[in-house]
């Protein structure tokens, strides 16, 4: 073996490790410059997003929507994601923090209560109170894993959705079963995001405004996930995935670290649960059932546990397959048979089912499971021997 | 306590039930020395591993490291005042990359949070990358460096067993405790470590070893506790130790008479 000239191993600090030697640590990676192609790429899914709204338009207004919805299910899947992909906690709760976020919302910015207050206000209450809320359902099930953890956050899901529907007495907070009507759209100044209306010549609806504000915050939520994911946070929250006890042998406060990490997966389900609320302009009890929190773990493990564009990838196909399902079904049974056997909601479940059923069977990780990082160091070598 | 000692166990006691896993064990480690902890399997060893890195609590008896009570600390708590540890069956972090597993290791010894981590600042990417670089550093100090992007558990055994030396040394260890690390290797593997073991020891480290490998054990040991049943039988040099005759009755067997044809 060689003995490499590494000077004590004891005593260096990180801090100090890129002073000694004299060979400075290039800003490898970083100091790369960005090649042309990359540029172009760039630019063109930037043009392709932008024009999306548009394309989708030519098929009906509702297509917009859909797309809309996609995006509010990417950041629930990444905030999931989170909790079950990074840190390896089955939870089956998670919708109540959308629904956290949705009620916040809904009750901030409605006839309701009588107060109406700016969406970028809300927004990050909204985060704060739902990360709180990632807390207290993180505190008692520290020691809990597995099919433990998730019976228990399953529980929690369910009783905040029983809250939200018996809060109308006594003293009316959130009008119970018939939900909050009413809810202001985003509002910047006079200019509404729920009003259709020409800009420089250019009619946009109301779904096609909130396309462009969802794709930013979406983006916004993509890069906080991948940076979280590739720092000295999203490594602890994988080491507690792989071994919680060797993790803790290397000096993990596994503790603080799963609190983190049902706080920010929360957070991301509270800013989910605001711009629901405004799109929809209405919320009951009823949007938030353990359906939904299946299905959100349904997206993060069909398309790939743990693996950003894999959980995204699974949000969408999961939002737009039903969609699809649900338009081509009647059609074709009618030119099949000629007349409609199964009405399209049956069928959606039956081939959303077997989907399911196939995907597990034939790609148990994910239709995109994570690969390994590889990183390119450029650590001036130790001469060997 | 003089300066030379790193770690002094008193009277240390677990109990699993009907079962003495360490009964009043003590023992001092110098510093700088390599301590081997021997005996045949269930005296202990790990047992004793377990209550000294925070996994179980003892029933009885106190550690004292590097001057201080080491009282109802957690694992985690334990790692940061300075002791490493190895596992038996290894315990890598299986589906992240080698380079990635030293530099969890880096974890204890270093900052950045949340903020941090979205708002990647300087004094983050520069965190960043001098865990980077220390970790790589370690992989090529245990020699699995050309092996840094692959995942854990598709390393060869031997290269495991090494990883997680090199993920114990990342939390800049005063005590690094192995828990068989010769188990499963090769002779040529075998000596590889032992000059490993020579090497971070001369780098410092005080290394507390549990071994079933003789050989190994008494070429590289300064000094030997063997444990049996849980007992503390004999202590010192290792050829010392290698003669007592407590000691080669638990190995051997004392003389027992067996009546076959009963009673």
């Amino acid at each position: 073996m060689a003995l490499q000239a590494l000077g004590s191993l004891r005593g260096q600090r990180s801090g100090d490790s890129r002073k000694r030697g004299g060979t400075p640590m290039t800003a490898h990676r970083r100091s790369k410059s960005v090649p042309p192609k990359v540029w172009a790429g760039v630019v063109l899914v930037a043009v392709a997003l932008a024009l999306l709204p548009f394309v989708a338009a030519l098929a009906g207004q509702a297509w917009v929507r859909i797309l809309n919805f996609a995006m509010i299910y990417i950041m629930l899947a990444l905030g999931l994601n989170i909790v079950v992909g990074f840190a390896g906690l089955l939870d089956l709760g998670y919708i109540a923090f959308y629904a956290v976020g949705a009620y916040m919302y809904a009750l901030l910015a409605s006839p309701h209560f009588g107060i109406h207050l700016p969406f970028w206000v809300i927004l990050p209450l909204g985060a704060g109170l739902a990360c709180i809320f990632g807390v207290l359902l993180g505190a008692p099930t520290l020691k809990l894993r597995g099919d433990y953890l998730a019976i228990v956050t399953l529980g929690f899901g369910e009783i905040i959705r029983i809250f939200l529907n018996n809060l109308n007495t006594p003293v009316n907070v959130t009008n119970g079963p018939q939900g909050v009507n009413l809810i202001d759209p985003f509002r910047v100044g006079g200019f509404s995001f729920a009003r259709a209306e020409s800009i420089l010549g250019v009619p946009f609806s109301g779904p096609q405004k909130y396309y462009y504000v969802l794709l930013l915050l979406t983006i916004g939520v993509i890069v906080i996930n991948i940076r979280l994911q590739n720092s000295r946070l999203g490594r602890a929250w994988e080491a507690i995935r792989e071994d919680e006890v060797a993790a803790k042998a290397m000096g993990i406060n596994t503790r603080n670290v799963k609190l983190l990490a049902f706080a920010m997966g929360a957070s991301f389900g509270g800013v989910a649960g605001g711009i629901f609320s405004a799109t929809q302009e209405f919320v009951s009890p009823e949007s938030f059932g353990l359906f939904e929190s299946i299905i959100v773990l349904a997206m993060v493990v069909l398309g790939g546990m743990g693996n950003i564009p894999g959980v995204i990838l699974g949000a969408i196909l999961l939002t737009l397959l039903p969609e699809v399902l649900r338009s081509t079904m009647e059609p074709l049974q009618n030119a099949l048979f000629g007349r409609v056997l199964l009405d399209a909601e049956t069928v959606r479940l039956l081939v959303f089912g077997i989907a399911l059923v196939a995907i597990m069977l034939y790609r148990p990780a994910g239709l995109w499971p994570s690969a390994v990082r590889k990183r390119e160091l450029e650590v001036p070598k130790v001469v060997a021997e | 306590m003089s300066h030379l000692t790193l770690l002094i166990a008193e009277d240390v006691s677990k109990r699993f039930g009907g079962v003495q896993a360490l009964a009043d064990v003590s023992f001092t480690i110098n510093h700088g020395e390599i301590y081997g902890l021997i005996g045949p399997n269930g005296a202990g060893k790990t047992s004793l591993f377990n209550v000294l890195t925070g996994i179980y609590a003892p029933d009885g008896g106190t550690f004292n490291f590097d001057g201080e009570p080491l009282e109802r600390v957690k694992p985690n708590e334990v790692a940061e005042r300075g002791i490493a540890r190895t596992f038996q069956n290894i315990r890598l972090f299986q589906n992240l990359s080698a380079l990635e597993n030293v530099m969890i290791g880096r974890h204890v010894r270093t900052r950045a949070g949340v903020f941090g981590a979205i708002l990647r600042d300087k004094g983050t990417l520069a965190e960043e990358a001098a865990i980077e670089k220390r970790s790589y550093e370690l992989l090529e100090y245990v020699g699995v460096a050309k092996r840094a992007n692959d995942l854990a558990k598709h390393l060869a055994y031997g290269d495991q067993r090494r990883l997680e030396i090199a993920r114990a040394l990342a939390t800049e260890p005063k005590l690094l405790a192995l828990d068989e690390p010769a188990a499963g290797m090769n002779a040529t593997e075998t000596q590889a470590l032992k000059r490993l073991l020579e090497d971070i020891r001369r780098d410092g480290i005080t290394i507390l070893l549990i071994e079933h490998d003789m050989k190994l054990v008494m070429s590289v040991c300064d000094r030997v506790l063997v444990l049996d049943y849980g007992k503390k039988i004999a202590e010192g040099t290792a050829a010392a130790v290698q003669n007592d005759p407590k000691v080669i009755a638990a190995y051997l067997g004392g003389e027992v008479t067996l009546n076959l044809k009963g009673a």
